[in-house]
């Protein structure tokens, strides 16, 4: 798997125009990844109805990089694997094949034989729930302050309490909240509060699994900016996942669209944006109620999306695209760069569309 | 600074709270909080409380045995509840009985709660093969009486130490009353622990790179100990009964330490003699300790329960 | 709108919800119409009483929380202080109502189509027969493929999507003149969103139904309303013609609201914000209940409640309108 494979846009000569040598700047390269997950029934089950084995490929064979100080948003419905790639990318569960490298380093093989603890302190995750993704039984200092301990960057408690409030006070809580519970703070709080300690150990790199979909409007609002203001102070590298794609037009540099585990279409913000390519990407931008944008003439939008245990054969979107032919539901499409944005559709590629 | 205030703010607080307003309105809460009170409290300071020491020999008379309760006609002020064929007051025998039987009943408990969460955390947590073997356990020992679990380990510890000192034997029967009750926390444990374990606090852990033992420990088990608390109270209430039943059997505890239940056992000879006194005192003692723990475990379970959700 | 009575008349609804440690008055004089056939949005944040709102109208609200002042007019009628039996013919026949979840507004025990037929004969003198046609007729309307067959498969086998149409069609079955969407579209993917938005309009128009839709999402209701009405803590703060709320908003909140949504027509580096939280039930702040957070918040609106006044092209609750139009 080539620099090139891994990262289309940048051997295109991308938006940059630069082509080799970029792998030095790449803080994240992710080649071929994928995850299947075995969902079948229990041994004794299977044995007695004759049923197959069944599994679901969660991720099929994705592959981006992502530059220092920039944020990659992954798109896509659900079932699209999305937030498997961002656990496979913090090393929650480990690639059935494919590659997940780090500054370099592959991230597997470090947290198995290498140095796990320094790859733990560079890289963090932000949740969804901000309900479940703080211990109801833990004081904030005690949340915040629990990377700093793991890690040994600070062990005594007195120090730990007053980083924890410096660190609460950068995403704009007060100092004295870290006496507090979560469950006497908002949804938005807590977000704050998750943000606050995946930042304890200063890390390079944030993967941010759909922060503010549980938030309201005007709450996302603040957490969004500060994750801006953050990302322009300390240099932070996120990849943000997202179903929600006026939020991913807010914050990302480049979008990646998924579905059903595939990354169809690759490309910097403004070109996703302004000359979708995908008929997936098409569908996605159309349907979404827009409040300038109202009464627009829309392609009727087909179908819905299919069952993962089953993904059709070929090219996993052709049963809803209006371009699709014989050789859609053949052969599986290639992601292939051209212009600067890469794209996995034969139509696109036939010069079709 | 705060230290000497500390227990009564957080008694304060305790009552002031949810689930002090819900023990205030609910009459049983209470009336069952005090009659438990009131009992482990004879139980615990028996030596300070009772009027007599029915243990110790040379303040027996004899001449003072079977005497019926004061109120009788034959009774004597002195022997509120009346003696036993031995001359021990039973009112005191009552206490000391208690305290055999709460202890016995506390300790069972406790080594079942350890035993089964910790049991309980590991196979939720950890899954696969290990949580399928402790699983196919909990239901071997389900499948078998508690009470013929408690006697064969008894058995089995009597006949391969036949001498016993006491506190053999008390050990013995605490691993045998606790190995019937330890089923039911691993169970609810493990069912708490694999929705907990799923939670984005437990992934976040991960992430920073807590050991999963600590994770297990440190944020898992604070979430998973409600229900067990209620299950605990509980079952110190049927732990007593089965430590009693095995007295009564004669298989309990060894009989220079008397429990309630061997009280019961021994007073029973009387009962159709008409010295009705020594075997309902002790029986009414046990039923009120059993009732009033059991009814404060269920108050509990349902002040729990809405915050549970 | 035409100068007949409108279908549904709110006026002056306020819900209660007894605690041991207080009143928590959840809806505070809430008053708005809904003509025949017009789609009016409820949006809000959490906590603004939207849900409430809507739960109250249908008869549904949990208890303890109860209907302690206002009146709520149903083509003339009262039914806000119904006995049971009473609402329950009115809910289906003249009300139909639309959750947020499908999996669980549909009963998994029983069929589509029975749930439907049983939806249909309570409200209409249909026999059975005529009733399974009716049922297979909404079906399709609603958009399911192959409804003769599909009408007697059980809601497990059907989609997310699907499901939600089929909640549809059930909220329709009995001709109800009013709908009351809540959060219809927000478990479904976006694709499917636009579907079912798209379906609920129309579907509503064909049958004369007036809906309203009570969301958070602003981007549905500027798809599929003719007014809005944006609920803050338990109150109205504006109420207008859609496009009029959207694009000139005359109440500070629904100007912060409309500027923190990320919008895909425009490039701006940070969000309009607006700091602080809505407040909790139990601590709704003197006068306006915005102030704390307004940036053009005077003296006044510390002090005084403002009511719903005209300002410019719609009606909002906001003393920057009345001292404008004095001044």
């Amino acid at each position: 798997m080539t620099v090139a494979q891994a990262n289309p846009i940048r051997a295109a000569g991308g938006p940059r125009g630069e082509g080799g040598g970029a792998a030095t700047r790449m803080l994240v390269e992710v080649s071929d990844l994928s995850k299947t997950f075995d969902v079948s029934a229990p041994w004794l089950n299977r044995v007695i109805e004759r049923q197959p084995r069944r599994f679901v490929h969660a991720v099929d064979g994705v592959s981006f990089a992502i530059e220092r100080g920039r944020t990659l948003a992954l798109v896509g419905e659900s079932g699209c694997g999305k937030s498997t790639v961002a656990r496979l990318l913090v090393g929650l569960y480990g690639p059935t094949r494919g590659q997940v490298r780090f500054d370099g380093a592959d991230v597997v093989h470090t947290l198995q034989h290498g140095d796990a603890r320094a790859l733990r302190r560079r890289m963090q995750m932000i949740f969804q729930d901000p309900y479940a993704s703080l211990n109801p039984r833990w004081r904030v200092r005690d949340i915040v302050g629990e990377p700093l301990r793991e890690h040994a960057i600070v062990t005594d408690t007195q120090a730990l309490r007053e980083r924890a409030a410096q660190l609460l006070q950068s995403v704009g809580l007060a100092a004295a909240d870290v006496d507090k519970f979560p469950h006497q703070f908002s949804g938005g709080q807590r977000q704050r509060i998750s943000i606050a300690r995946a930042l304890a150990t200063q890390p390079e790199f944030l993967v941010c699994d759909e922060p503010t979909s549980a938030l309201d409007v005007s709450v996302q609002a603040q957490v969004l900016n500060i994750m801006k203001d953050l990302q322009r102070q300390q240099g932070l590298t996120y990849l943000f996942i997202s179903h929600n794609l006026a939020v991913v037009r807010h914050v990302s540099d480049q979008v990646g669209v998924m579905y059903l585990g595939r990354l169809v279409e690759l490309a910097d913000k403004q070109h996703l944006f302004a000359s979708p390519r995908h008929p997936y990407t098409r569908m996605l931008l159309d349907a979404i109620p827009d409040i300038h944008m109202t009464g627009r003439s829309r392609t009727p939008v087909q179908g819905e999306v299919p069952n993962p245990l089953n993904p059709p054969p070929g090219c996993a979107f052709h049963p809803r695209c209006p371009h699709a032919n014989a050789r859609c539901k053949a052969e599986r499409p290639v992601l292939l760069a051209s212009q600067g944005v890469a794209v996995a559709c034969h139509a696109v590629a036939e010069g079709r569309v | 600074m705060n230290a000497p205030s500390a227990p009564a703010g957080a008694l304060a607080r305790f009552f002031d709270s949810d689930i002090g307003y819900s023990f205030r309105t609910s009459p049983v809460a209470v009336a069952a909080a005090l009659v438990a009170f009131v009992c482990v409290f004879s139980a615990v300071f028996a030596d300070w409380v009772a009027p007599h020491n029915p243990f110790d020999l040379a303040t027996l008379e004899l001449s003072d045995a079977r005497l019926p309760p004061a109120w009788e006609v034959e009774g004597k002020s002195r022997y509120l509840l009346g003696t036993d064929d031995q001359g021990r007051d039973i009112l005191s025998a009552l206490m000391y009985g208690a305290r055999i039987s709460l202890f016995v009943g506390l300790a069972s408990v406790l080594v079942s709660v350890i035993v089964g969460v910790g049991l309980g955390l590991l196979a939720g947590f950890v899954g696969g093969k290990t949580d399928a073997f402790i699983m196919r356990v909990c239901d071997v020992m389900l499948s078998f009486p508690a009470i013929l679990v408690a006697l064969l380990v008894d058995g089995v510890g009597r006949a391969m130490f036949p001498d016993a000192h006491e506190t053999l034997a008390f050990a013995v029967l605490i691993i045998a009353i606790s190995l019937t009750g330890w089923v039911q926390y691993a169970r609810t444990v493990r069912g708490s622990t694999m929705v907990e374990r799923n939670k984005e606090y437990v992934q976040a852990a991960r992430v920073i790179g807590v050991a999963p033992l600590r994770i297990m420990a440190r944020h898992v088990l604070p979430n998973v100990l409600g229900p067990v608390l209620v299950l605990a109270t509980i079952q110190v209430a049927s732990a007593i009964i089965i430590e009693a039943t095995l007295s009564f059997l004669g298989v309990g505890v060894p009989p220079t330490q008397p429990s309630l239940g061997t009280l019961i056992r021994v007073g029973n000879d009387f009962l159709f003699s008409g010295e009705w006194w020594i075997t309902i005192f002790p029986g009414a003692m046990l039923v009120m300790i059993a009732l009033s723990v059991n009814l404060l475990g269920d108050w509990l379970r349902d002040a729990l329960n809405p915050r549970l959700q | 709108m035409n100068g007949s009575a409108p279908l549904l008349e709110v006026r002056g609804l306020r819900v209660e919800f007894p605690t041991r440690r207080g009143t928590l008055l959840a809806l505070d004089d809430v008053s708005f119409d809904i003509a025949a056939g017009e789609v009016l949005g409820v949006v809000g944040e959490s906590g603004a009483g939207k849900s409430l709102t809507g739960a109250a109208i249908i008869g549904l609200l949990e208890p303890p929380g109860r209907i302690a002042a206002g009146e709520i007019r149903l083509e003339g009628q009262r039914i806000d202080h119904l006995p049971y039996e009473q609402m329950r013919a009115i809910r289906g026949r003249k009300i139909g109502a639309i959750f947020q979840d499908p999996l669980t507004s549909l009963n998994p025990l029983y069929s589509v189509g029975q749930q439907l037929v049983e939806t249909i004969q309570t409200h209409l003198p249909l026999g059975a027969a005529q009733a399974r046609q009716r049922a297979i007729q909404l079906l399709a309307q609603t958009g399911i493929p192959a409804p003769e067959h599909r009408i007697d498969q059980y809601p497990h086998q059907f989609s997310g999507g699907m499901r939600q149409r089929v909640v549809i069609a059930l909220a329709l079955a009995a001709e109800p003149k009013l709908i009351v969407a809540d959060e219809p579209t927000t478990a479904l993917d976006v694709s499917i969103q636009a579907q079912i938005i798209s379906l609920l309009k129309r579907v509503c128009r064909e049958h004369g139904a007036a809906v309203m839709l009570v969301t958070h999402d602003m981007g549905v209701i500027a798809e599929t309303c003719d007014r809005v009405a944006v609920m803050y803590a338990g109150r109205i703060a504006e109420i207008g013609p859609v496009h009029d709320v959207i694009n000139q908003p005359a109440h500070p909140y629904t100007q912060g609201l409309m500027g923190s949504i990320p919008a895909m027509d425009s490039d701006r580096e940070r969000l309009l914000q607006i700091d602080g939280a809505m407040p909790r039930l139990n601590a709704i702040p003197a006068g306006c209940a915005f102030n704390p957070r307004c940036p053009q918040a005077f003296e006044r609106c510390r002090r005084e409640r403002p009511e719903l006044a005209v300002a410019r092209a719609t009606r909002a609750a906001c003393w920057l309108n009345v001292e404008a139009s004095v001044s």
